[in-house]
């Protein structure tokens, strides 16, 4: 009996855990689900919940009528150019800010940390006038640039806490033993801090592939990533629920994976280390 | 290599990301600024010169921006209350011993992965159309007419999209803080005498306060900038019934053309955010030391 | 080749002076202890050695050459360090062999030289192993060998012992002085323990608020104390300092007595007490006396059952060990007059 009411109690649990998580899961769980119907069966009512045919007609069709390949490596170039080139001008600035404080170090993180609380819509009419008369519009180094000043702010802290964690006796000891500032920074740094640069491009990742404002002001057609090329779908003529599902589920596939490895590091990232 | 070499070299390390921040976040802003004192209208080039603070004036007296300001505030209040309530009873239930509780972890933070574009032409098309989404389903089945979500409750719908997307981050921000929870302490309460409910007013939710703080200023900021969510799904209407402020300052840049005015709700929309930034540096300030 | 000199040493945080005025001079192969409460600047002066803080004013000489501003990787010393900074993400192989790999070391010469080290302290079965895989005294003899494989000129050590266990700290004291035994070579010792700067050093160097109180053998210290700071730092339990009449009969502004130089006796003595608590240690004890002023006296003594709190008893301190100190807290030399 006494065994027994641990077990009952962990039955209940998860019960009820469960079906909380597919309730918020359900409208992923469908979408996936929908992009393997036919658009008729799409829009059966009542619903048909299981596709009969498990047909991938929609994913060809989507690439087909709007070259949804092109899209999706705008994506890619998006999230990973403004990953790589923000790391490289991030890694310094943190390791700067964490081994070599000044007085004024303090000011800068809380200064960077207010330019991500600044609404981007601030920002969008000079942008866009820049953009404009820069031939910038719809090109992807612009929204690439773009991209990678929002998410800077937070890439630096991410990187800065992260070092900051690394003991400072390590980093003396390193000293001690003859290491240059680069040899330091190869052999002892970048190594040991390898959990938290890798957590940190993820999350930019993640970021730069779901943004969405940016996106959707400065690019048209030629540049435009998934993000603002999924909203052509909103317009109101026709149903093509099976087709928005099989453009949406690729879109959201990969960056799901990511965000799933990455979950604990994106708490970190996105409150500013506030809770780890 | 000296002490003073040193220095410098970490000053020029620095040095790529604070211009890049400047040219990128600061000069625009300035820009703003002053672009709010003109007369500009890209349809009409010829009106230029200072304008004071007729644009301010303009903004400030559109019967949109009251609307707007009113929508902005509700639409983060209401997935706030939404989101921190429901994220604390997600973080509590999935802390409890259950089979498979990574996996349903993984279920219940998906949402946040999901770009905005996607879920809310997902919720507007395949969840909430009144004549073939799956609201409307449950509906019939419950004997009730469906409802016209976006025609009728536009803001309540998109508060709904926008705290479908934000539950996981509360949840997973409290699973993080409960699991960082003292477990001599809770036993020490147990010892004490503290029942169940004792323990979560008492031990649970004051520890949960800084991550409440956290997470009610971060989606602040975030939600105080929803954009996309709109640009999809209602596109501010009908009306202006779902028009928040950054989408109000859009509509006036990119489809009035009035840059002017659009500044001056731009500037209003940054004094708004800053408001809440204030609080949140603060907060962040205080992690630096510790 | 590894003397060490201290010349003028200043150091300021700010506008807080940590140290104001070190002078020290520290011979070729000497095993010196820096010790002294915790916050009294020891720390920090042997990081300024070390080359990890820069002096506000001052020099800095090894072996005569002045290396005030120089890398720390140019002063030829090796540091051990409080929680042993080793690297986590290297082997105790690579771990050892860093400073050499550093220096430019040919690969077939860093293996030998690290098989040698490895020998040397017991680690050739661990070479593989991640320092997390450890003991902390295994931990520890990994700091030791990457602090002598570069075959520096002086060792620094900054609290090495303090996160072990108590038997390990025994076994591992034991072991630092055999390694300076057998190299030879300068080493400074930093510590708050005066039992481990007793048994280890050569000369001691007690510090307190940023100055160096004295600079002596351990002997010396416990013989002549110059100060009042350092009579009492040293010795365990700590001297008994008596100030007042029975002071001022001994022509000094306070008296120290050691509580191991007092003798007692139940019907006759020099000053009458009430014992007010008995500590029984086994091998002795330890008995806290009110005498009738305020003053409390402390002595250790072999077992006795006559020794109970409440009971009143006569001591009597033996004159030839009785220190005296003027109003300033300094040493007044001389023979003690007696009364």
């Amino acid at each position: 009996m006494r065994s027994l009411r641990p077990t009952l109690f962990k039955a209940a649990m998860t019960f009820l855990g469960w079906a909380v998580a597919l309730l918020l899961f359900f409208p992923i769980l469908w979408t996936v689900l929908t992009s393997f119907k036919s658009e008729v069966e799409a829009i059966a009512f009542p619903p048909a919940f299981w596709p009969s045919g498990w047909t991938l007609e929609n994913y060809f069709e989507v690439q087909e009528r709007s070259e949804y390949f092109g899209h999706f490596l705008n994506s890619v170039a998006l999230s990973l150019g403004s990953t790589v080139i923000g790391m490289l001008i991030a890694i310094p600035a943190a390791w700067s800010m964490a081994f070599q404080p000044a007085a004024s170090t303090r000011h800068v993180l809380m200064w960077m940390l207010s330019t991500k609380m600044m609404p981007a819509v601030g920002a969008l009419v000079p942008v866009f006038l820049i953009f404009k008369s820069a031939g910038l519009l719809d090109t992807l180094p612009g929204i690439t640039l773009i991209v990678l000043v929002g998410n800077l702010p937070i890439m630096v802290w991410m990187l800065y806490t992260y070092f900051k964690e690394i003991p400072a006796d390590i980093l003396e000891a390193c000293r001690m033993d003859g290491a240059t500032v680069w040899k330091e920074l190869v052999h002892v740094l970048l190594p040991m801090s390898l959990p938290g640069v890798a957590s940190t491009m993820l999350l930019n990742i993640i970021l730069a592939w779901n943004e969405a404002f940016w996106t959707l002001s400065l690019t048209a057609v030629k540049a435009a990533p998934l993000s603002a090329f999924i909203a052509s779908y909103s317009s109101p003529q026709g149903l093509f629920w099976a087709k928005l599902s099989a453009a949406s589920t690729l879109a959201i596939v990969p960056i799901l994976i990511i965000g799933w490895i990455s979950q604990k590091q994106l708490v970190r990232g996105l409150t500013f280390g506030a809770v780890k | 290599m000296s002490g003073y070499r040193m220095k410098r070299a970490a000053r020029l390390a620095l040095a790529p990301s604070v211009a890049l921040l400047i040219v990128g976040m600061i000069v625009p802003l300035a820009t703003t600024l002053w672009l709010s004192f003109r007369y500009y209208n890209l349809m009409n080039p010829a009106l230029g010169g200072f304008a004071g603070l007729s644009n301010y004036e303009f903004f400030l007296t559109d019967p949109a921006f009251a609307q707007a300001i009113v929508n902005t505030i509700l639409l983060v209040g209401g997935v706030l209350a939404i989101t921190v309530a429901g994220g604390i009873l997600l973080g509590l239930l999935f802390d409890q011993p259950m089979w498979g509780r990574g996996m349903a972890r993984l279920l219940v933070i998906a949402p946040f992965f999901v770009m905005p574009t996607v879920s809310a032409l997902v919720w507007k098309n395949m969840l909430m159309h009144p004549g073939y989404g799956i609201f409307a389903w449950v509906a019939m089945k419950l004997g009730l007419s469906p409802v016209e979500w976006l025609s009728n409750h536009p803001l309540l719908s998109i508060i709904l999209i926008v705290a479908w997307q934000w539950l996981p981050f509360a949840t997973l921000i409290f699973l993080t803080a409960l699991q960082s929870l003292d477990h001599e302490q809770q036993e020490a309460a147990r010892m004490d005498g503290a029942g169940p409910l004792d323990r979560l007013v008492y031990i649970i939710l004051p520890h949960l306060g800084r991550a409440i703080t956290v997470v009610i200023l971060m989606e602040t900021i975030f939600i105080l900038a929803i954009f996309a969510e709109i640009f999809v799904t209602t596109s501010g209407g009908p009306g202006y019934a779902s028009t928040n402020l950054p989408y109000l300052i859009y509509v006036q840049a990119l489809m009035q053309f009035d840059v002017g005015a659009a500044s001056a709700g731009a500037i209003i929309a940054v004094v708004l955010a800053n408001i809440v930034a204030i609080f949140a540096i603060r907060l962040a300030g205080r992690n630096l030391t510790a | 080749m590894g003397s060490i000199k201290l010349d003028g040493l200043k150091k300021a945080f700010g506008s807080q002076t940590v140290i104001p005025d070190a002078n020290l001079e520290i011979a070729d192969g000497e095993f010196v202890v820096f010790v002294g409460p915790s916050g009294c600047g020891k720390s920090t002066l042997l990081r300024l050695i070390a080359g990890l803080e820069e002096p506000t004013d001052g020099r800095i000489l090894i072996d005569g050459r002045d290396v005030t501003h120089a890398a720390p990787a140019r002063r030829k010393l090796a540091m051990v360090f409080q929680s042993y900074a080793l690297y986590p993400h290297m082997s105790v192989y690579q771990n050892i062999a860093f400073p050499l790999k550093m220096a430019g070391e040919k690969a077939d010469v860093i293996r030998v030289r690290v098989q040698e080290v490895a020998t040397s302290l017991d680690l050739l079965p661990y070479l593989e192993r991640r320092p997390r895989a450890l003991s902390g005294g295994q931990r520890q003899r990994v700091a030791i060998g990457r602090a002598i494989i570069r075959q520096p000129a002086g060792f620094l050590f900054d609290e090495p012992l303090s996160n072990l266990d108590a038997a390990l700290r025994v076994s591992m004291r034991t072991e630092i002085s055999e390694l300076h035994r057998r190299l030879r070579s300068t080493m400074i010792y930093v510590t708050h323990d005066q039992v481990e700067a007793m048994t280890m050093a050569d000369r001691i160097a007690v510090m307190n608020a940023g100055r160096i109180e004295q600079f002596d053998t351990p002997l010396e210290l416990y013989r002549r104390p110059a100060n009042m700071f350092v009579a009492g730092f040293i010795g365990s339990p700590k001297m008994n300092f008596i100030e007042g009449a029975r002071a001022r009969e001994y022509d000094a502004r306070t008296i120290g007595i050691r509580p191991e130089a007092i003798d007692w006796s139940i019907d006759s003595g020099k000053w009458r007490g009430r014992v007010e608590r008995v500590e029984h240690l086994g091998a002795e004890t330890v008995v806290h006396l009110s005498l009738d002023t305020a003053d409390i006296l402390t002595f250790r003594t072999p077992l006795d059952e006559r020794l109970v709190a409440g009971r009143t008893i006569h001591v009597s301190p033996r004159e030839d060990s009785i220190y005296r100190f003027d109003g300033e807290g300094r040493a007044i030399p001389g023979p003690k007059r007696n009364p």
